[in-house]
């Protein structure tokens, strides 16, 4: 309970109070803030290959959770099967739980579909759809149906290029190709669209890995602000991202969680060597 | 270790072996091209494409009824076979993946492989004999048989050359399996899977065999898919075995019609398909 760590010894009934003392450490007063996510004793297989071993941690809400670690080491595919992108991979297994608001996502009666739509997903690579700027933003919003009207649908996407910090400088030119957009732009309007079906949880891998550093910085401020409204899991190879917008850092090696903390306790004195000797450089 | 030289000398004579076979390939296509144009303008006015066949010696003899058929059974052959092409496609491209994928892709490249008169054989024993007669739709199941499989691999390779982080994409937007395939994969590969319908169009307007026990030929314009139906391809086999000199030259612009309808369509598919945002 002191060490605020929130690797829970016995993860498969984890104790609220644990949870909660942990995330009221880091937001200092707000004692409300509950675990949005929870994994328990996950692995995950690729054919033999062990990708995952027993991993267990909670993820809270209204704040950045950050899955660091050397390459291969699992971080990728643990933020796969938050959202059950995993699904579509053949010959892959699990075991364990993953549970959104308490309910496990892999139970058999899951509705894969609406799952993916309360867990947004933004992608290393950015991948809009060739269409253009608005049709991108509307694609998740007309197949769920969640607009009932033209001016709906127009302020929706509207709202969700704002929210993304994108729609100063793509207002104009709304029917364009996305693929007009430089980089930076282009993963801003993935955000966009992921925003605008209205998630719970936004997952990111490596979203700034393809960046220079300016688009990198408007997208960290942007991931900063988002988390006022979710819960957000991000994978970085950039170790002074994670310590610059994370509440909450996860340190993978080998597909087995090291350390699991305060993201100013990981990176100033963590409770494991491993994890020094990482986050001051000395592997990985 | 090989010399500076003697590298360079291997460099410069391989680029200039491929471009000469570059060139031959299209040096073949120039030819075959302009021996049809200058076979074929001799023939070519616009009596000859608006007129029906006559008996030799009578004037304003033409090939309006071939060039009807044509557009008709072309149409008929695409009606059926495209849409079947392309579904099968899908299947294969996205589902397909176990050892039914396998055997059915195997079974597909067959069937490109089976000779055109064998399939006009076999249509004119599964339709035109229980009918009693040739007939235009026989010739349009033809047409499709020959054109499904062509499609269906064309539409495959089309598919899978759209990025996997697309349909990851419209996964985690919520949308379900089904409108990710139509709605963004089947739409990315749209200029791709047209292509590949039209090679199949192109291959199959080209057909003779096929048509020879199925929608056979008429020396007068019909548009009743029920009864035998002329063609360009039919007509041009039979006015180039005729011993006439006259008919000789009709063969050769019937072919350049041919030719030139096929790359109007190629022209106009290129310009509807142009993906605006790719």
């Amino acid at each position: 309970m002191q060490s605020g760590s929130l690797v829970s010894p016995n993860a498969s009934t984890p104790s609220v109070p644990e949870r909660k003392s942990a995330a009221a450490e880091i937001r200092g007063q707000d004692p409300a803030v509950i675990a949005k996510m929870s994994i328990a004793n996950l692995s995950f297989y690729y054919g033999k290959t062990r990708a995952l071993k027993d991993i267990s941690l909670t993820i809270p809400n209204h704040q950045v959770t950050a899955f660091i670690g050397p390459s291969g080491c699992g971080k990728s595919t643990l933020l796969r099967t938050l959202n059950r992108m995993n699904d579509i991979i053949p010959n892959v297994r699990l075991e364990g739980r993953v549970e959104l608001d308490g309910q496990d996502i892999y139970a058999p009666r899951t509705d894969v579909v609406s799952l993916r739509r309360r867990i947004g997903m933004v992608f290393q690579k950015s991948n809009p759809f060739p269409r253009s700027i608005f049709d991108n933003v509307a694609y998740g919003l007309k197949i769920n149906n969640l607009t009932h009207s033209k001016a709906e649908l127009e302020s929706r996407v509207e709202a969700s290029l704002r929210a993304a910090a994108l729609w100063e400088e793509v207002k104009d030119r709304l029917k364009e190709s996305a693929y007009g957009l430089s980089g930076g732009q282009q993963q801003r309007l993935c955000i966009a669209r992921a925003l605008a079906v209205a998630p719970e949880v936004i997952l990111m891998d490596e979203p700034c890995s393809a960046l220079d550093p300016i688009a990198t910085q408007k997208i960290e401020e942007l991931i900063v602000e988002l988390k006022e409204q979710y819960a957000i899991v991000i994978v970085t190879h950039n170790m002074q991202q994670a310590a610059r917008i994370s509440d909450l850092t996860a340190f993978f090696w080998l597909g087995e969680l090291v350390e699991f903390n305060q993201t100013e306790k990981i990176f100033t004195r963590p409770d494991q060597p491993m994890t020094e000797d990482y986050v001051t450089g000395r592997f990985g | 270790m090989y010399s500076l030289r003697w590298r360079k000398f291997i460099d410069h004579s391989m680029t200039v072996l491929t471009a000469l076979c570059a060139l031959l390939v299209i040096g073949a296509l120039v030819v075959i091209l302009g021996y049809i144009v200058a076979n074929g303008v001799r023939a070519l006015n616009w009596s000859f494409l608006v007129n029906t066949p006559k008996p030799i010696g009578e004037p304003n003899s033409g090939i309006a009824n071939a060039i009807v058929g044509t557009v008709i059974l072309i149409s008929l052959g695409a009606l059926i076979g495209v849409p079947v092409g392309i579904l099968a496609g899908v299947y294969l491209a996205e589902f397909g993946t176990h050892r039914f994928g396998n055997l059915l892709r195997f079974l597909i490249d067959t069937l490109t492989g089976v000779p055109s008169i064998v399939v006009g054989v076999f249509v004119w024993t599964i339709m035109v004999k229980p009918m009693g007669h040739f007939s235009a739709l026989a010739g349009g199941v033809a047409l499709a048989i020959m054109m499904t499989p062509i499609v269906a691999r064309t539409t495959e390779e089309m598919i899978r050359l759209v990025p996997q982080n697309l349909r990851e994409a419209a996964l985690a937007l919520g949308a379900p399996r089904w409108r990710v395939t139509i709605g963004v994969v089947l739409r990315t590969a749209t200029s791709g899977v047209a292509t590949g319908v039209m090679l199949a169009v192109a291959r199959i307007a080209g057909e003779t065999a096929p048509l020879l026990f199925t929608a056979l030929g008429l020396n007068y314009l019909s548009t009743d898919l029920l009864h035998p139906m002329a063609s360009l391809t039919f007509q041009i086999y039979y006015y180039a075995a005729s011993p006439y000199d006259e008919w000789h030259a009709m063969a050769w612009a019937a072919t350049l019609v041919l030719v030139g309808m096929i790359l109007a369509l190629n022209i106009a598919v290129k310009i509807f398909t142009r993906n605006r945002h790719a």
